[in-house]
């Protein structure tokens, strides 16, 4: 929620708003109708008054079922344009929220790796689901409801002119009355709503925090005090909770309040303008009528005002993820041809810096490697081995310097034609729904089951597709959760190898092999047809020790380069790693590079 | 059957919001009786406004100080009734929120209580949201339950009453159209229920989706399969499209169609009401007349906002099940109350015969026998997942054995209370766990009355201090939850200061596999041979150096304790710690 600072609400969702535009005479009719029935609930206390003051005066039965008829006509028509219209809100509503999802979602597939660090998954998506929801029942209501409670509220008082203006002055004194009660009870308890909920989210924090850290606190018998804490942060949360109920309460006695004594004083300036003979008794209830329906619209117009508050938070939350501009898009179309020469990948004096750092993450890293080399990549966490080769396929861009693959630079490559040459196995290992062919194909969709086969052998994945039920057709299921990580680990290697690419990536990615498998792995990968260029990071200095190149990394820089021979003579970091994970004895027993 | 299972199910979780209610029954009384006085005075004030206006006939026929009179009087009962409404209110929020507040106390404490094995076999965040967001729901639908519903009930009542009390046969008609309005409701709540359940699933996909393309993004982007992507979720988001409609459509003519019957009450009692007055020749007034329609407004609200507080009601009890449920896991045994309290454990631990798993079927720890003197060094080996951890749960009692016994200092782990063997111990786990807090409350957790020297000096011992020192304020440095502004290394650093500073007679160390850096991981060695010096500790090792060094050796595998004994002798055994040994240095 740190970025939560970062975009500063633009606006009213403006930008949100162009996915109406298709809609637009849905938006138009929609109100449309509902000011037409509301138009028809204003004439009701009229007839009402009619068949007071010339069917009961008159003794008039048939007048009176005809006034009646007149009231069942009006009620059916209310319902034919009030289903209209709720037709056309629903249809621009959903319509709406179908559209903004849809550009959202495209939106975050061409968001560059920097920005999915700084926003973070989980927020992007709240904001595809229950926020882009909440703008729909937004959307609907504002069409259904924010002309049609104005007018009525409005409407009423007009009506009230044509009866009696005297009355009718009631009305002006008694509309902004009402309206200074409903919204200042609003406008003091939305603030406080944000502060219950920090309050909630405080005491979120703290249970999250006894669950994750359940064995710590155990250990320490922390779990009174925990208690204690807990508690007072519960208590906190009640407190606000029952200050903003204090206040909203106030809301209903006021209003009623306030109605009732206009209804009186209604009553008795009507009362005095029978006495002149302005107006008749009907007309009186019909005054009294058109009060009680004002006080029904206002309060579901605050209400109204409530959803709409949400549906523009949500909306202005998913617009400032449109408006984040993603960082590495194509900046030419096709790409430019250069004299590849034999290196296939080189660097030179390349800094990067994540965005948000004071700090480079990587300095002034200078490379080369030919096509068909093996590079390993060594260094403890945080030292930037990470951030070298994920400059190779551009998930971020250099600061400084440049990356050229093949002799061209990066940034030169469409992203596609760039990333189609190189297969990344990330860190975690992740799989998705769908068989394990289906995810094997994600990088070649036209490979066939004999390729399969060829590269989950290289994987030393073939005992896990065998002894799953249906090999290839498995199903496997959202996240991977029906299998195991090392089981992933493998499957993902699998599916760079189906891509054939030019350069092959492991970033860390064969941490839950066993040393044996890990060994095969190497050793398969090396056979791989094509010469392909492979780079391998590792925290063991086993797996990547007959590497053609090492690159030593500590603190974002490179403090060796060379191989593992090399090293061991001239970089103290090398050394130090290695002997962490091998003791000088166990190097003379292997026959390893001698004397350290 | 299923239904009615569900039915009885509400009810017990309703009897166990009356146990929470319980505490509050006086303000529940009193905010009863307001309701009543509440709903009474507001179906007087159409009758004091019907006599008012039978006052008004025509030009120069108005009865003047009969409408003072009754205006008085309207004065009164307005401000009585909005009283009544006002403490009724307050009432209700203060039941509402102080049950609310209960019961998250009561979940939370169970939390502190629950056996590690149910924290672990359960999602965290179901168990937040039991706790956050159902608990809120059912705030939610127990505060309009109160304001609502027994209002709404009384309304209805009130009003037929008064009604009848009026003109029978008025009411007779209004009572006959009523049950139209619940039967057109009822009929496009069934018709929309199949309309939501299409509308959710395609949702529930949809979302899947989501996580998935979202969550795992990076990955899209690797493989360019944006296109593919997107056409996946442009499929899905047209189905939801669909079904959204319809359901959003057919749900939304509930009102239209309430309101239309409302209408045709409206007029029925309008007709039927004229009707009465000329053939009552006036016995039925006008007056009665404008009471009547202003009742038949009022009493048909009512059955609109109850179905909607009903299915509101269900929903809190549905979420209050999810959370009783949660309050009522069992709890872990308490300690006996003659259990014996372990002062300072001299180092010895006897492990004999222990049988453990955590499933039945699954058999891990068998038979397992272990004999530590005082301050040896036991260290525990094997793959990444061999069950490593097993073993300290069963140490510190986070989980109790099945059979056998584990003593220490040659007391029974069993007869002794948890609080005083756990704080023999000092245990760093790999998974580094850090409160939200200061620096300085996280080092304190074990000794909070350590004084600034004391503290100063295991952050030394822990060569955590010189980091510490250059954070922007030192030992007050506020670490965010769960420690994201400080690195893994520094962090469990720090989680090594806080047991260095209490310096329990025995240790429980897991040992950094490779997330830290060189240097620092160099720094945690050396804090901890700092440590074990004249401890008993027992060491999740990777380190070689730590393995040969111990006194002696656990080999793990799947969960169990497959080989023991010291580096040597294990060599010799040519067995699995043999090949672990030498995979190592397998050149592939």
């Amino acid at each position: 929620m740190i970025q939560a600072n970062k975009y500063k609400g633009k606006g009213i969702m403006r930008k949100l708003l162009i996915y109406l535009n298709e809609y637009r005479k849905e938006c138009i009719l929609a109100p449309l109708f509902k000011l037409l029935e509301a138009s028809f609930e204003l004439i009701v206390p009229l007839v009402v008054a009619a068949i007071i003051d010339h069917g009961i005066a008159a003794s008039n039965k048939s007048y009176i079922f005809k006034m009646g008829g007149v009231m069942v006509l009006l009620a059916l028509i209310g319902l034919a344009c009030s289903i209209t219209a709720q037709y056309f809100a629903a249809k621009a509503a959903v319509g709406f929220s179908t559209k903004v999802r849809y550009a959202l979602f495209s939106h975050i597939q061409k968001l560059s790796f920097s920005e999915m660090d700084t926003i973070g998954t989980s927020t992007l998506i709240t904001r595809m689901t229950s926020d882009i929801n909440q703008t729909q029942s937004g959307v609907n209501m504002v069409l259904r409801l924010f002309l049609r409670s104005p007018f009525i509220v409005f409407g009423a008082m007009i009506m009230a002119f044509t009866v009696d203006v005297k009355a009718a002055l009631i009305f002006v004194v008694t509309i902004p009355l009402l309206s200074v009660v409903v919204f200042s009870v609003m406008l003091v308890s939305i603030p406080l709503f944000k502060k219950v909920q920090r309050g909630l989210d405080e005491v979120l924090g703290h249970t999250r925090e006894n669950l994750d850290g359940a064995r710590v606190i155990r250990a320490f018998n922390k779990q009174e005090e925990e208690t204690k804490d807990f508690n007072e942060s519960n208590a906190y949360l009640t407190k606000i909770q029952m200050l903003v109920g204090r206040i909203s309460t106030l809301m209903n006695p006021l209003t009623y309040v306030i109605i009732n004594f206009a209804i009186i004083a209604v009553i008795w300036v009507g009362g005095r303008q029978v006495d002149i003979g302005r107006i008749s008794q009907g007309e009186v209830i019909a005054l009294v009528n058109y009060m009680s329906q004002i006080l029904v619209e206002l309060v579901k117009l605050a209400n109204l005002i409530i959803t709409i508050n949400k549906a523009i938070a949500c909306g202005n939350r998913i617009q400032e993820v449109l408006e984040t501009v993603p960082t590495i898009t194509d900046s030419v179309t096709e790409t430019k041809k250069s004299a590849s020469g034999e290196l296939e990948v080189e660097f030179s004096h390349v800094s990067m810096k994540y965005a948000g750092n004071a700090q480079d993450s990587l300095t002034d890293i200078n490379l080369k490697v030919k096509k068909g080399q093996t590079i390993g990549i060594i260094g403890g966490t945080g030292s930037g081995k990470s951030s070298v080769v994920n400059l190779i396929p551009r998930f971020y861009d250099v600061s400084q310097g440049s990356i050229k693959v093949a002799g061209t630079d990066v940034r030169e490559y469409p992203l596609a034609d760039l990333r189609q040459r190189i297969g990344v196995v990330m860190q975690k290992a992740v799989l998705f729904q769908g068989t394990i062919a289906q995810n094997l194909r994600w990088g070649n969709p036209d490979a066939t089951e004999e390729q399969l086969w060829h590269a989950i052998e290289v994987a030393q994945a073939a005992d896990v597709v065998k002894g799953k039920e249906g090999g290839l057709d498995y199903v496997i299921e959202q996240g991977g959760r029906n299998l195991s990580g090392g089981q992933k680990q493998r499957l993902t290697i699998a599916r760079a190898v189906v891509k054939d690419p030019e350069i092959l990536i492991l970033d860390d990615s064969a941490s839950a092999l066993d040393f044996a498998t890990d060994a095969r792995l190497r050793a398969a990968l090396r056979n791989l047809q094509g010469n392909k260029t492979i780079f391998i990071v590792s925290q063991r200095t086993s797996s990547i020790q007959f590497a053609d190149q090492i690159l030593v990394m500590d603190d974002g820089q490179a403090v060796g380069l060379g191989t593992h021979e090399e090293l061991l003579e001239n970089c103290e970091i090398y050394r130090e790693i290695y002997e962490s994970q091998f003791k000088k004895e166990d190097l003379r027993k292997n026959g390893g590079a001698g004397n350290v | 059957m299923s239904k009615q299972k569900n039915m009885t199910g509400q009810i017990a979780t309703l009897k166990k919001v009356m146990h929470y209610l319980k505490h509050y029954i006086p303000i529940l009384i009193l905010s009863v009786v307001l309701a009543t006085v509440t709903v009474a005075l507001t179906l007087y004030f159409p009758i004091l406004t019907g006599r008012a206006i039978d006052l008004i006939l025509d030009k120069g026929n108005v009865d003047f100080p009969g409408i003072l009179a009754i205006a008085k009087e309207g004065v009164i009962v307005i401000g009585i009734t909005a009283a009544a409404q006002w403490i009724m209110n307050m009432c209700n929020n203060r039941m509402t929120y102080n049950i609310v507040r209960d019961i998250r106390r009561d979940a939370f404490e169970r939390i502190e209580h629950l056996p590690l094995s149910y924290i672990d076999s359960h999602s965290h965040g179901d168990m937040v949201s039991r706790i956050i967001a159902d608990v809120d729901t059912f705030a939610d639908g127990l505060l309009m339950g109160f304001t609502q519903l027994f209002t709404g009930l009384a309304t209805i009542i009130g009003t037929l009453l008064f009604m009848l009390f009026v003109n029978v046969k008025i009411t007779v008609v209004v009572v006959l159209l009523t049950p139209i309005s619940l039967f057109v409701a009822g009929f496009i709540a069934k018709k929309t229920y199949s309309m939501f359940q299409l509308q959710t699933q395609t949702r529930g996909e949809q979302t899947a989706l989501i996580e998935e393309m979202v969550g795992n993004q990076k990955v899209v982007q690797a493989f360019c399969h944006e296109k593919e992507a997107l056409g996946q979720f442009a499929d899905v988001n047209d189905r939801l499209q669909k079904y959204s409609l319809r359901a959003t459509f057919f749900s939304s003519l509930v009102n239209p169609s309430t309101r239309f019957v409302n209408s045709l009450v409206y007029a029925a009692v309008g007709i039927t009401g004229a009707l009465a007055v000329i053939l009552t020749g006036g016995a039925f007034s006008v007056g009665n007349l404008s009471c009547f329609l202003s009742y038949a407004n009022q009493y048909t609200k009512p059955f609109n906002e109850i179905s909607g507080v009903v299915t509101e009601l269900q929903n809190a009890l549905a979420c209050a099940a999810r959370f009783f449920e949660l309050i009522e896991a069992k709890e872990e045994e308490p300690d006996a109350a003659d259990a014996y309290q372990l002062e300072q454990a001299d180092g010895t631990v006897d492990i004999d015969h222990v049988y453990f798993s955590y499933v039945p079927e699954q058999k891990l720890i068998e038979d397992f026998n272990l004999h530590v003197q005082p301050g040896q060094r036991i260290a525990i080996v094997g793959p990444t997942g061999c069950g490593k951890t097993t073993l300290i749960n069963l140490l510190m009692r986070f989980y109790d054995a099945d059979s056998g016994h584990i003593q220490v200092s040659g007391h029974d782990v069993m007869h002794m209370t948890r609080h005083s063997l756990r704080k023999n111990y000092g245990m760093v786990l790999q998974e580094t766990w850090l409160k939200k807090g200061t620096i300085r409350e996280n080092i304190c957790m074990g000794k909070p009355d350590a004084t600034e020297e004391e503290m100063i000096a295991a952050a030394k011992a822990s060569h955590a201090h010189s980091f510490i020192r250059r954070l922007s304020k030192g030992y007050d440095t506020e670490i965010t939850e769960d420690g994201g502004n400080l690195s893994q290394g520094q962090k469990q650093l720090l989680c090594i200061t806080r047991v260095m500073l209490c310096l329990p007679p025995m240790l429980i160390l897991d040992e950094a596999t490779s997330s830290i850096d060189t240097r620092t991981e160099i720094r945690i060695q050396k804090a901890f041979l700092t440590m074990m010096k004249g401890r008993t500790s027992f060491i999740v090792a990777h380190r070689l150096s730590t393995i040969r060094e111990a006194d002696s050796i656990l080999v793990m595998k799947d969960g169990k304790i497959i080989e023991q004994g010291n580096h040597d002798t294990l060599l010799a055994q040519n067995g699995f710690y043999a090949t672990l040994y030498n995979s190592q240095f397998d050149q592939g």
